[in-house]
């Protein structure tokens, strides 16, 4: 006989196991993964969570109960999975591409990430699964209590608690050990690949036991059937398709199986292995589930729970290791359900309620990536605490009535609320999320009120007979009247056809959002984007291909360092790191740095191979290559700015070198021009000091002296003017003045003896408002200058005075030779004398302070080219003082 | 291979034949589920209270069941070969 304390003792063991090879995968898998980690075999036999100890124990039970009905719950998924090749691969290709990481998470990405949707789902989700993990907790300690000898006291409670604890622990430990990016847990999924071995084995076991050690063999196990009370049951038409659907319709939305079966996905080819080996599990697990019934019923004593023959049997025939094989099967269905379960509702939970409300309660502030990432792991474990709390919350208040035993069915029509959705996400691109609000909603309220509700009895018997309200039409187990038929197959019927039709109904009635139809058309068009379902991603990043892109937006250098150091803490030797995620997020952030964390995060995904790229992923892109563009457009009109100030800069330069040239050549002219008259001013007075001289040299020379000292003094004058004029200190006086009258005061003040001078225009009698001292002073200038320079015969001026537009033009003409084409340029130019001919009084100075007259003036004086002498014309505003003000 | 003239023309059908059989290969995953939905359905329904006890029945099911198992694991297997040639 099997002692409790040996009973305690193998199943701590066998958890301790379950530890070690959990924590075996995990370290197999960061490392790059082993051959059983990552095998089709481990994925097909993680989908084995769909057996909890409620079909463990449970399908017995019903089989005893209900004969072959019990076939319907491994028939549905069989047919789901022959047909992977329809809506499996679809639903995992869709999940591996849009990075899904639970149920809710789908139907929200799909109907343009959805809030509201994600809620509605995890509470749906959460509503239907708590009670079947109170369930687990019962079917755990029942089992316990089959192995205590009558008489003895063991608390039950305790142990439901102490189960519960431990799978808190356990699911803590390894499913939040790392926040993968695709929610994978190796360690996890490998320890309930052992739990599912362990599960057929055991059940494999019994019922070898059964048919050939109890009974005689197969056909005396066919006549044992046809004599037992399980023959008389005939299959209900309503009740078999209606479980088949729905446990179709569980194996893809309950949470648990989502998770093993999309989430935990490593590679789209295991679906091939799965899509017979599944069924072929299902198979040989319900293979002996009758004859073990059949047997319990002849065997054991009338009123014995027949959930419980697969321990009950082999106790009574005292096959001690048999009932242990047995209790670790039905221990391995339960705590295997309950760690993914509450898995993947903690992601639920935590990545749709908590996390969405940390975030909007944080504000702007969480903009740290660390931040978050810790508060996700916090909640996550909070999560999983909270759930299985509540689990064994509800263990408490119900366990032990009748109320559990139902409550898979119920659950699985609780989640099957969900297939509209998840088909019109899959395969219908008209689907709106208001659609999928409205008939999920619908489902979820009709399922409450017609299965749920009533199942879990807390709906009053008064409700059940006379309807809510006591409106009869609202009877929970007859609505709008349909009385007669298997309260599930009511509920089923009501929820799925009134989810259906207004899930179709708004849709078609709505408008869907430009990122729902964006999705939509990823979903549905899934595999359109690689055009061949050969090209099945890899699981791993191709290290080779990480470092080309890396060198390519790093620099050579620079991205081998980085990978040189990643390897070195890997403790591997060369330069090619194992591409773990700890190292594939550090790469990304790297490249974040120098391309965006968009174009980082898309660009490294596309190589992972894990997930195409988003519709957010593309808008974030696009997000960061306006900013770019902005900020190069930015760089380039600075640059631009640049270069003008350095084209200015130039030009200031060059001008200034111009003008340091001018004012060597200046300075020399100045002190050759002062040099000349004071030379002769000194050899002329030294002769004066010798004396003895005529008196006429004497005056001669005293002559000379002083008209040098007049020309020098005029030279000064002149620099001084010019230096005023050029300095802009000049102060002008306004006045009025007729311009011929003008022109004549300079023509008396010139004194034009040598000058033949004739005045002409239309102009004449026009008054002009200027500085006409000034002006007078251009005139006599230009005046003399025609006739020092005019080297005609008889020397003749021409004084042309018209008036166009409101601006004078007086134009002085001479007969004579005019100035050289190559020396026009530079006539009005400082101390520009042409040639020495009759320097006399002159410094060269005169044009020059004429142009700088002119210009203050806010006129101007020109050398005109075309005419035969020497010609110049002085332009002139008529009011020229307020224009060049 | 032969690289002779003709040898693209002979490639193209070889690939065309793989398709074609590829393609077969699908329809019949497709068909499948709809063989076995009629095959685990249609007798609950029809035959509810009919001819067949239990035990006939439960011999009828896992001998279905482990036919659309076996073919399926055939279809599948074919299928995998046909894209390792691809």
């Amino acid at each position: 006989m099997v002692t409790f304390n040996l009973l305690v003792s193998v199943a701590l063991l066998y958890v301790v196991g379950l530890f070690g090879v959990a924590f075996y995968a995990d370290r197999a898998a960061r490392r790059g993964g082993s051959k059983w980690v990552r095998s089709p075999w481990t994925y097909t036999l993680s989908l084995s969570v769909y057996c909890t100890a409620w079909t463990f124990y449970g399908a017995v039970g019903n089989a005893a109960r209900s004969g072959l009905e019990y076939l319907t719950i491994y028939l549905g998924p069989t047919l789901v999975f022959l047909g992977f090749w329809v809506l499996l691969r679809r639903l995992v290709r869709i999940g591996r591409a849009e990075r899904i990481t639970s149920i809710a998470d789908l139907i929200s990405s799909r109907y343009g990430k959805s809030t509201a949707l994600a809620i509605i789902v995890t509470c749906l989700a959460v509503t239907g699964t708590t009670p079947y993990i109170a369930l687990q907790l019962q079917s755990v300690t029942l089992s316990f209590a089959a192995f205590v000898p009558d008489g003895q006291v063991v608390d039950l409670n305790a142990t439901a608690l102490w189960v519960a604890a431990g799978l808190a622990i356990f699911t803590i430990l390894f499913g939040t050990r790392n926040l993968d990016s695709n929610e994978r847990h190796h360690g996890v999924v490998m320890a309930i690949a052992i739990e599912a071995v362990v599960k057929l084995v055991a059940l494999l076991a019994l019922g070898i036991f059964v048919v050939w050690g109890v009974s005689d063999g197969l056909g005396d196990m066919l006549l044992r059937i046809e004599s037992s009370p399980v023959a008389d049951w005939q299959p209900d038409a309503g009740r078999w398709i209606g479980m088949a659907f729905l446990s179709a319709a569980a194996v893809i939305c309950l949470p648990r199986m989502f998770q093993v079966l999309v989430v935990e996905n490593s590679d789209e080819r295991h679906l091939r292995v799965a899509a017979w080996a599944f069924p072929l599990y299902l198979m040989l697990i319900s293979l002996f589930v009758l004859p073990i019934a059949v047997v319990g019923l002849a065997l054991l004593p009338a009123g014995s729970n027949p959930d419980l023959f697969v321990l009950s049997i082999p106790l009574a025939l005292e096959q001690d290791a048999l009932a242990m094989l047995a209790f670790l099967g039905g221990f391995s269905s339960a705590t295997s359900m309950v760690i993914v379960a509450s898995i993947a509702l903690a992601t639920m939970v935590s990545n749709h309620i908590i996390l969405p409300l940390w975030l909007s309660l944080q504000g702007p502030r969480a903009t740290m990536s660390g931040d978050v990432r810790d508060v996700m792991i916090l909640s996550r474990r909070a999560s999983i605490a909270v759930v299985l709390a509540l689990g064994y919350t509800y263990f408490r208040i119900t366990g032990g009535t009748a109320a559990l035993s139902s409550i898979g069915l119920v659950s699985f029509a609780g989640v099957a609320q969900v297939v509209p959705a998840l088909l019109g996400a899959l395969y219908w691109r008209g689907a709106t999320r208001k659609g999928a609000i409205a008939g999920v909603c619908t489902g979820f309220l009709i399922w409450c009120y017609t299965l749920f509700l009533p199942a879990i009895g807390v709906m009053g018997t008064d409700v059940m007979e006379t309807g809510l309200f006591g409106v009869g039409q609202l009877r929970p187990q007859a609505l709008f009247g349909l009385a007669g038929l298997d309260p599930l197959v009511h509920s089923i019927f009501w929820s799925m056809a009134l989810n259906s039709c207004l899930f179709i109904l708004v849709s078609l009635l709505t408008f869907p959002s430009p990122l729902e139809r964006l999705q939509g058309a990823a979903f549905v068009n899934a595999f359109e984007r690689s055009g061949d379902d050969q090209a099945i991603a890899r699981g791993v990043a191709d290290t080779e291909d990480l470092l080309v892109m890396a060198q390519r937006l790093l620099g050579a250098r620079e991205a081998q360092e980085l990978f040189q150091s990643a390897a070195e803490e890997q403790g591997k030797s060369g330069y090619l790191p194992e591409p773990t995620p700890k190292f594939v997020a550090r790469l990304e952030r790297e490249l974040a740095g120098s391309v965006g964390a968009a174009t980082a995060h898309a660009m490294v995904r596309q190589i992972d191979g894990n997930a195409s790229v988003s519709v957010e992923d593309l808008l974030a892109v696009a997000d960061e290559s306006a900013q770019m563009l902005e900020y190069s457009s930015q760089l380039e009109a600075k640059s631009q700015e640049l270069e003008q100030t350095a084209r200015q800069l130039r030009d200031a330069n060059e001008k200034l070198t111009a003008l340091s040239i001018q004012k060597d050549a200046f300075l020399s002219q100045v002190s050759h021009e002062l040099r000349t008259p004071m030379t002769s001013i000194r050899s002329f007075s030294e002769f004066l000091m010798e004396g003895g001289m005529s008196s006429e040299n004497r005056a001669r020379y005293s002559r000379i002296i002083h008209d040098e000292s007049l020309r020098l003094t005029r030279l000064l004058d002149d620099l001084l003017d010019l230096s005023v004029l050029e300095s802009g200190q000049v102060v002008l006086n306004e006045q009025s003045a007729v311009l011929g009258e003008l022109m004549g005061r300079a023509l008396a003040f010139a004194g034009t003896d040598a000058l033949e001078v004739s005045l002409e225009g239309d102009a004449q009698e026009m008054s002009l408002s200027t500085d006409t001292d000034r002006l007078s002073q251009v005139f006599i200038n230009l005046v003399s200058n025609a006739q020092k320079y005019c080297d005609a015969e008889t020397p003749k001026l021409r004084i042309i005075m018209r008036e166009r537009s409101g601006q004078f033009e007086i134009d002085f003409l001479d007969n004579g030779s005019g100035v050289p084409l190559a020396q026009q340029s530079i006539i009005f130019e400082k101390f520009a004398r042409l040639t020495d001919q009759t320097s006399a009084g002159s410094a060269g100075l005169g044009l020059a302070i004429c142009r700088e007259i002119m210009s203050r003036l806010g006129g101007s004086i020109t050398y005109l080219p075309d005419f035969p002498g020497g010609a110049f014309r002085v332009s002139l505003p008529r009011n020229s003082l307020k224009r060049a003000a | 291979m032969s690289d002779g003239p003709d040898a693209p023309h002979r490639r193209t059908e070889f690939l065309q034949r793989s398709v074609y059989r590829r393609r077969r290969l699908l329809d019949g995953l497709r068909v499948l589920p709809l063989l076995g939905l009629m095959l685990f359905l249609l007798p609950a329904v029809l035959l509810a209270g009919g001819p067949g006890t239990t035990a006939i029945r439960l011999i009828y099911f896992f001998i279905t069941w482990a036919g659309l198992i076996l073919v399926c694991a055939l279809l599948v297997r074919r299928l995998s070969d046909a894209d390792e040639d691809r």
